[in-house]
């Protein structure tokens, strides 16, 4: 068991966030340097690690916190798929971050928080029981509603409010649902095919309960209808931090704790012998098309994007509550898939705006001309957010189709389609926007002039370029040893230990 | 053992003679001795997993004083002295010099520090009663140190409520005396049973009004907000830390000390304190999300905040409901002296006391900020802190016993908390209206705001300790 491994991977965010907080604000070199060694060597840890957990070797460590509740970390195969999609990211946002706050005041605190956000993003993923998982994805929710109302405008405090009375109602659910559980089992440790079964079958009423409370209270960070009311409203953010919300850590801390608690507190099979899986199925499907349907009618591109992110997260969130091994697969890759989908697109909204003014969709007439780029990335997201082939998207869809029949749900598929379609409906006109329209007479609010083929600030431009190739990668290289679809095969096969997989 | 009583007494009377200026040193001199003194006994007692008695001069009960030292009493001392040395590092950078107030702070901090410590260690009732009227008597002043109008007559109302609450306590004692002869914790436990004189009944009725008022848990609290919201920061910090838990300490000391064989007697009797708890949650947090003064805030916010503390009572059948209490104990206590510290700095800063004036602070004082933010986290019991290990606590006790709606409370109170707390905290990030200016403000007070703070989250990683200690029973 090797116990500095895992504390070295909070430690490479939290310690770069606390020197960050001290710094005056001029010291931009200094804070930069932090930033992104911070970052790098996060990314090397994570590295050593997915080496080891794919050799066998286990990591983990615990504290004693009270006489018998602990605060406990390890790094398995679950854990690993969150930590290296936020590794990966955080790299990427951390540049693009650097970029987009160029002079603009409280950076500082801006990044201090950000490194806070990541330190608990990596606590979540690392959580070896629910006590644990829980300091940590409370500490989520405070370190980015600072990120929320950075700007401290009237509309921030509002969407921040907001983000507030969600999070924090959700997150009392959470906590009434793990004590209730701590006092029924007497600890609350994750385990491959669940803990809860041993109590037996008198206590399924209170262990029905007990789902609810948990998954409402994860649920609202994975903005599950009708929980999802506070994503819409935090776009007000500066754009790093609607990536870091639904790329890299917020939205999907919800959807992990939700895959958390479905495999590793009640084991899949428990839950489906209590019926709750078919329930959260179809909260999940109304949720993917509810968010879609909604994404259809907003004129501002990031609340377009927000909703989109709300229908895209239940995809996971069905993934898991299919029954099965591909349905598993299917909704775990879509945790990496709609991570790098998604902050592609949010990082090429920022550009818009950042470059050119754009905020609203009708002002994005021939974007693609002034900036080709940016729009390639722009398409080649919203095109893997539809599932064409050669993309991420498709990889995650066809699992879920597959994962939808073998578990006799065949009406998860129509939803599927359903959500394509609709998915097709409020991106094409964008694209088309973008790349087919002439030139409207004046950009609202030109910033950064063009430069050759530098269309916008380098630092903006390269991020949403890379992580569209990944999104590209992930699609045609999925079968490819260490991409997240195998690595998702690997977590699924430990999970149905006795079914072996294609 | 008794060099934590004679230690303040010493340098609150040599602060008096050597007069201003010299008070500050004596304080934070004798202030570390003392902790450190805390810190052993709590070490001794901990460790050997049994009380430790201390007979004065010799003479034991009947005759003599006793001092006796268990796992609660060590961990209320404990509390005392590491609130009592960061605020009177903070004072005094607060106090400006030829200050009045600051020159009468000194020697009644110093007796309100021995009245404390001589509280916890006292083991028989008439001393109590002695060391009551020591802490009450020093408050008030303190609280009068303030010179205003409006000090004034809060420290009359204090004054009034203080009295009251010792003298009905007083009554008690001479009642138990009357019944029993004697004084003495120890030799009064035993001969206490279920069948009790009805003397006996009403001597622990008086006491529990009296420690109740003293405490002012709703509705005995209409003294706490003018008195606490009035005085001057570090004056507040040291009230509404430790004053009031040296009353509660007390009900819950005869609760399961002496009186525990009538209260076993009538089960019934628990809710009280239970319910009046509650609605002291639910009325002062309510109070406080509707304040416009800041510190009045944070004074409402105590009321609701000892609501927790008499939420343990019905729970009272194990140990694991005085852990609890002391864990709530511990994390309000230095969250609390965090925020009324904090709240100085802003008021220095911003010259008035109102929630409003608080706009654009984040730029200026952020330190400050993100201690209000780190003590108001231990209040809204998130974690990790040691609020949220108290609410853990209290959860996983009352679902322990099946009381389903002491679960509820608690979770309110912790919505409730959330609302003022970020009432602060969003006003704060709003930008400040362009004409306004800022008071420089010395660097000290802000960093003692900051140590306080981020001693109440950091309690909330590592209980494990202070558990064991509270498990060691007189």
């Amino acid at each position: 068991m090797n116990e500095w491994l895992p504390l070295a991977v909070l430690a490479s965010s939290l310690l770069p966030g606390l020197v960050i907080f001290t710094l005056p604000e001029g010291w931009t070199a200094v804070r930069t340097t932090l930033n992104l060694f911070g970052a790098v060597a996060k990314l090397v840890l994570v590295v050593v690690l997915l080496a080891g957990v794919s050799a066998g070797e286990e990591y983990g460590v615990r504290f004693a916190v009270l006489p018998g509740l602990d605060l406990a970390f390890k790094a398995d195969a679950l854990g690993l798929l969150f930590i290296s999609l936020s590794a990966v990211l955080w790299l990427f946002t951390t540049f693009y971050a650097i970029g987009y706050l160029e002079g603009a005041p409280h950076r500082s605190r801006f990044f201090g928080f950000f490194s806070l956000c990541v330190t608990a993003t990596m606590g979540i993923a690392m959580a070896a029981n629910l006590f644990t998982f829980f300091i940590f994805y409370e500490l989520l929710t405070l370190s980015t509603f600072p990120l929320v109302v950075h700007r401290g405008t009237d509309k921030a405090m509002k969407g921040g409010t907001t983000y507030l009375v969600y999070t924090l109602i959700g997150g009392t659910a959470l906590l009434t649902g793990i004590v209730w559980l701590h006092h029924l089992l007497g600890h609350t440790e994750f385990a491959h095919t669940g803990i809860v079964a041993a109590l037996g079958p008198e206590y399924a009423g209170q262990l029905k309960m007990i789902f609810l409370l948990l998954i409402a209270g994860v649920g609202v960070k994975a903005a599950l209808v009708p929980l999802h009311g506070w994503l819409p409203q935090a776009m007000v953010a500066p754009a790093p931090v609607s990536a870091l919300l639904h790329a890299v850590a917020v939205v999907k801390a919800g959807a992990f704790g939700i895959v958390r608690v479905v495999y590793e507190v009640y084991g899949v099979e428990f839950a489906q012998s209590l019926n709750l899986l078919t329930p959260l199925a179809v909260f999940a499907a109304v949720t993917i098309i509810w968010g879609s349907f909604r994404a259809l009618f907003q004129d501002d591109l990031k609340k377009r994007l927000a909703y989109s992110t709300v229908s895209q997260v239940s995809y996971i969130v069905l993934g898991v509550a299919l029954f099965g091994p591909l349905g598993t697969i299917g909704g775990l890759v879509h945790l990496v898939h709609q991570g790098i989908m998604k902050i592609t697109l949010f990082f090429c909204a920022g550009n818009y705006a950042e470059t050119l003014g754009i905020h609203k969709v009708s002002e994005m007439n021939g974007a693609g001309r002034r900036m080709p780029l940016t729009t390639l990335a722009f398409s080649i997201g919203a095109l893997g957010m539809m599932g064409a082939p050669l993309t991420a998207g498709a990889v995650s869809k066809a699992w879920l189709s597959d994962g939808a029949t073998a578990a006799g749900m065949d009406w998860a598929i129509w939803v599927l389609w359903m959500s394509s379609l609709l998915n097709a409906a409020y991106f094409l006109p964008i694209l088309w926007r973008a790349w087919f329209r002439p030139i409207s007479a004046a950009w609202p609010e030109e910033h950064i002039p063009a430069r050759g083929w530098r269309e916008t600030a380098w630092l903006l431009l390269l991020p949403p370029l890379v992580t569209a190739i990944m999104t590209l990668a992930a699609g045609m290289l999925a079968e490819a040893p260490g991409s997240p679809l195998e690595w998702a095969k690997l977590i699924a096969e430990r999970e149905y230990q006795e079914v072996k997989l294609p | 053992m008794i060099w934590l009583i004679l230690l303040p007494l010493l340098w609150a009377s040599l602060a008096f003679i050597s007069g201003e200026g010299r008070g500050k040193w004596l304080a934070i001199g004798g202030l570390s001795g003392q902790t450190w003194l805390a810190f052993d006994l709590a070490q001794t007692v901990g460790a050997g997993g049994v009380a430790v008695e201390h007979l004065v001069g010799g003479w034991g009960a009947p005759l003599g004083i006793d001092l006796a030292a268990d796992g609660l009493s060590a961990a209320m001392l404990v509390l005392t002295q590491c609130v009592a040395l960061p605020l009177a590092v903070y004072a005094g950078a607060y106090y400006k010099r030829g200050e009045v107030a600051g020159a009468y702070f000194w020697p009644l901090a110093g007796f309100l520090i021995a009245g404390l410590n001589a509280l916890f260690l006292s083991a028989d009732l008439f001393n109590i009663y002695v060391t009551l009227e020591l802490v009450g008597l020093a408050a008030v002043g303190l609280v009068a140190a303030g010179g205003g109008a409006q000090q004034v007559a809060a420290a009359l109302r204090y004054l009034f409520a203080t009295l009251l609450g010792s003298g009905l306590y007083l009554l008690g004692v001479a009642l138990v005396y009357g019944g029993y002869g004697t004084v003495s914790i120890s030799v009064l436990t035993p001969l206490v049973t279920s069948e009790a004189p009805r003397l006996m009944w009403i001597a622990g009725g008086l006491m529990l009004i009296g420690l109740m008022l003293k405490t002012a848990l709703w509705p005995f609290h209409f003294w706490l907000p003018p008195a606490h919201g009035g005085a001057p920061a570090p004056v507040s910090a040291l009230l509404s830390a430790l004053v009031v838990k040296a009353s509660f300490y007390l009900v819950l000391r005869l609760w399961i000390g002496p009186f525990a064989p009538l209260v076993a007697a009538a089960e019934w009797l628990a809710w009280g304190p239970a319910v009046l708890g509650t609605l002291a949650i639910l009325w002062g947090s309510w109070q406080a999300i509707r304040a416009e003064r800041l510190k009045m805030l944070i004074a409402y916010s105590t009321v609701a905040q000892l609501g927790y503390l008499f939420l343990i009572f019905p729970l009272l059948t194990g140990a694991d409901a005085v852990q609890a209490g002391v864990m709530q104990a511990f994390a309000h206590g230095f969250a609390k002296a965090g925020l009324f510290v904090a709240a100085g700095v802003f008021i220095k800063a911003t010259g008035q006391d109102t929630v409003a004036g608080l706009a654009g602070t984040v730029d200026r004082l952020p330190i400050t900020l993100f201690a209000f933010g780190l003590s108001g986290m231990t209040l809204m019991g998130l974690p990790p802190s040691s609020g949220f290990l108290a609410k853990w606590l209290l959860i996983e006790t009352a679902l322990d016993r099946g009381y389903w709606w002491l679960v509820l409370v608690v979770l309110a109170g912790g919505l409730l908390a959330a609302v003022y707390v970020f009432r602060v905290l969003r006003q704060a990030f709003l930008q400040a209206p362009a004409n306004t200016s800022l008071a420089a403000v010395p660097r000290t007070l802000e960093w003692t705001a900051f140590v306080l703070a981020a001693v109440s989250v950091l309690l909330g990683l590592r209980g494990v300790e202070l558990m064991q200690l509270v498990g060691v029973m007189r």
